[in-house]
């Protein structure tokens, strides 16, 4: 057995997989984690089912040690420097630390959370189904809250097996798309288009539970105190202060504010890796048009083997981070040569 | 009386759920067919239902729609709740503990005093109450239930608290209720249950179920203190009265 050790890492950061259904009923939240292509990514690298466990890290930095043995990973979602040992490695490729090396992660670029795979998973006792963080329902294995310094993740020693790299298909710059409802009676056709037609940011003080969203003030037409009912992932309620919040894995499970949309399953995890800061905006689509993306959504991750390369070189792994458009600015923003964003 | 049933609403929420709302407000008989239509798919499944969400007015229902489309889905909702609710056999009947007043309970002096009586008036009424769970949300066992008489009745706290105690048994609008974890809370709080409505390595982990009926009664301070350490080694401490 090998372990990886968190030497350091930053706030909202906690392992998280596919979540945990069928408890709703009960008030226990999904969880899990919020961009699931990318913990897909992650896993399908190592040689993981798809939602396996992983390191969902947030925004600050992190360093993790490989103990008692080898340890492969792999890295996904948002962009950051990361290197082993002062050697650059680059994202959605697989990685393996010798026994004593340590990965060291910068900060999150043009994202929010990266995931970290660890082949063979993470050993842990799962409840209702799941390892997933939730600090509040005390769930959560092998620790029941964020990680922190110290932590130690017991998993398999590394097979050895030939480093892969994955491509993935460029991430739209387009808007988030949502279906109106299922409160969208409860606002006038002014605030619809205001809601469909502004420009968006996610506020800093977002976090698992819920995005809260910065642009115009959303008027309802009544009260803004409705009946409590049930919340999905990327219902977006309006609060009386009009300021909408879309409900992220950890939201409670029913809500007394009216929800004027949702988004929908296939752009949840686009949503999520918005940066703070960065201006978005929302299309209304059908539901015939989101049923068809989810389905395409779906057959992406079940094809994510497919996409797997072999690693020939670093200059190859290099071009590809470049060619991502995922990266963005942010690869850009980032000297080649040192591997560092520049001050 | 089957004639008499309205239709209930069907609102897509998203992609992967679609809410089936009987009523906007929160309503007694709206609520017994919420729970009736929780009931009918948990006895006649609807193949690509993954999980249902029972509240006061609707039911959120799951779905994956790589199983089932949303027409097929609704059409079956659709004819499930028109069918007229069965009586409800053998609901559970619980009877739980509680220690009102005082530390455990901090708003009832003053939710007598705004109601013109005394706290064992309103202590005597709320133990006189035969109520229902009416959903369980927001946070792990947090078990909202219906029935509280129409004396106890007080609008939330224009200032909500951050954080409530575990435990805790309040009153809020129309409705009065048993949260597990400690958290924020607009009700006013009328006691302490040492009963955990949600307790992991226990069996069951979850106590109540949305439909269960519900007593309270009242006990002291030292039995809470008792009941609290036998209920953290894993004791019910509510008592099954019925069936």
């Amino acid at each position: 057995m090998s372990k990886l050790v968190i030497s350091s890492i930053g706030p909202a950061s906690s392992v998280q997989d596919g979540g945990r259904l069928g408890s709703q009923r009960y008030g226990l939240t999904p969880g899990g984690a919020v961009d699931r292509l990318a913990l897909a990514a992650a896993n399908v690298l190592v040689g993981n089912a798809p939602f396996a466990a992983a390191v969902e890290i947030g925004p600050l930095g992190a360093r993790l040690t490989a103990h008692q043995g080898a340890v492969r990973v792999a890295l996904a979602g948002a962009l950051r420097t990361a290197d082993i040992a002062g050697r650059p490695v680059a994202f959605d490729s697989s990685m393996t630390l010798a026994d004593g090396e340590s990965l060291t992660l910068g900060f999150a670029r043009g994202g929010s959370f990266s995931y970290l795979a660890i082949e063979g998973g993470i050993r842990g006792e799962p409840m209702f189904g799941s390892l997933s963080v939730n600090a509040r329902a005390g769930l959560g294995s092998p620790y029941p809250r964020p990680l922190r310094d110290g932590d130690e993740l017991q998993t398999i020693a590394a097979s050895g097996a030939a480093e892969r790299r994955i491509e993935l298909p460029e991430v739209a710059d387009a808007p988030i798309r949502i279906m109106l409802g299922p409160q969208d009676d409860e606002f006038g056709e002014e605030a619809k288009a205001l809601f469909l037609d502004s420009e968006w940011k996610i506020s800093a003080t977002s976090d698992r539970m819920g995005y809260r969203l910065e642009g115009p003030v959303i008027k309802h037409l009544y009260d803004h105190n409705i009946v409590s009912d049930g919340t999905v992932n990327g219902s977006i309620q309006v609060p009386g202060n009009g300021v909408p919040i879309v409900l992220m894995p950890d939201r409670g499970t029913s809500g007394g504010y009216p929800k004027i949309a949702t988004v929908i399953s296939a752009d949840l995890g686009r949503l999520a890796q918005i940066p703070a800061g960065r201006s978005f905006r929302f299309k209304a689509v059908s539901i015939a048009e989101a049923h068809k993306e989810l389905r395409d959504f779906v057959k992406l991750i079940d094809a994510l083997p497919a996409r797997l390369r072999d690693v020939e070189n670093f200059d190859l792994n290099l071009e590809t981070l470049q060619d991502a458009n995922v990266a963005g600015s942010a690869v850009n923003a980032i000297d080649a040569k040192t591997w560092h964003v520049p001050d | 009386m089957a004639a008499s049933l309205s239709p209930p609403r069907l609102l897509p929420s998203g992609d992967s759920a679609v809410t089936v709302e009987f009523s906007r407000n929160i309503d007694d008989t709206a609520n017994q067919r919420v729970l009736a239509l929780d009931r009918a798919l948990a006895r006649e499944p609807i193949d690509g239902v993954t999980e249902t969400v029972p509240t006061y007015r609707s039911l959120l229902v799951h779905y994956n729609p790589l199983r089932i489309g949303f027409d097929a889905l609704s059409e079956q909702l659709s004819a499930l709740a028109g069918e007229p609710a069965p009586a409800i056999a053998n609901a559970r009947r619980w009877r739980i503990p509680v220690a009102y007043g005082g530390e455990h309970g901090i708003d009832l002096e003053d939710v007598a005093k705004t109601l013109d009586t005394t706290p064992d008036d309103i202590v005597a009424r709320h133990v006189a109450g035969d109520y229902r769970v009416a959903m369980i949300g927001f946070t792990p066992g947090w078990s909202y239930l219906s029935g509280l008489e129409k004396f106890l009745h007080m609008p939330r706290r224009q200032n909500p608290r951050l954080l409530t105690p575990a435990g805790t048994v309040s009153v809020g609008g129309v409705q009065t209720g048993v949260q597990c974890l400690a958290g924020p809370s607009g009700w006013h709080l009328l006691g302490r249950t040492a009963v955990r409505t949600y307790q992991l390595h226990r069996d069951p982990i979850f106590l109540l179920e949305p439909g269960d009926r519900v007593t309270f009664a009242r006990i002291d301070y030292k039995t809470f203190a008792e009941q609290d350490r036998a209920a953290e080694a894993g004791e019910l401490v509510a008592e099954l009265i019925a069936p």
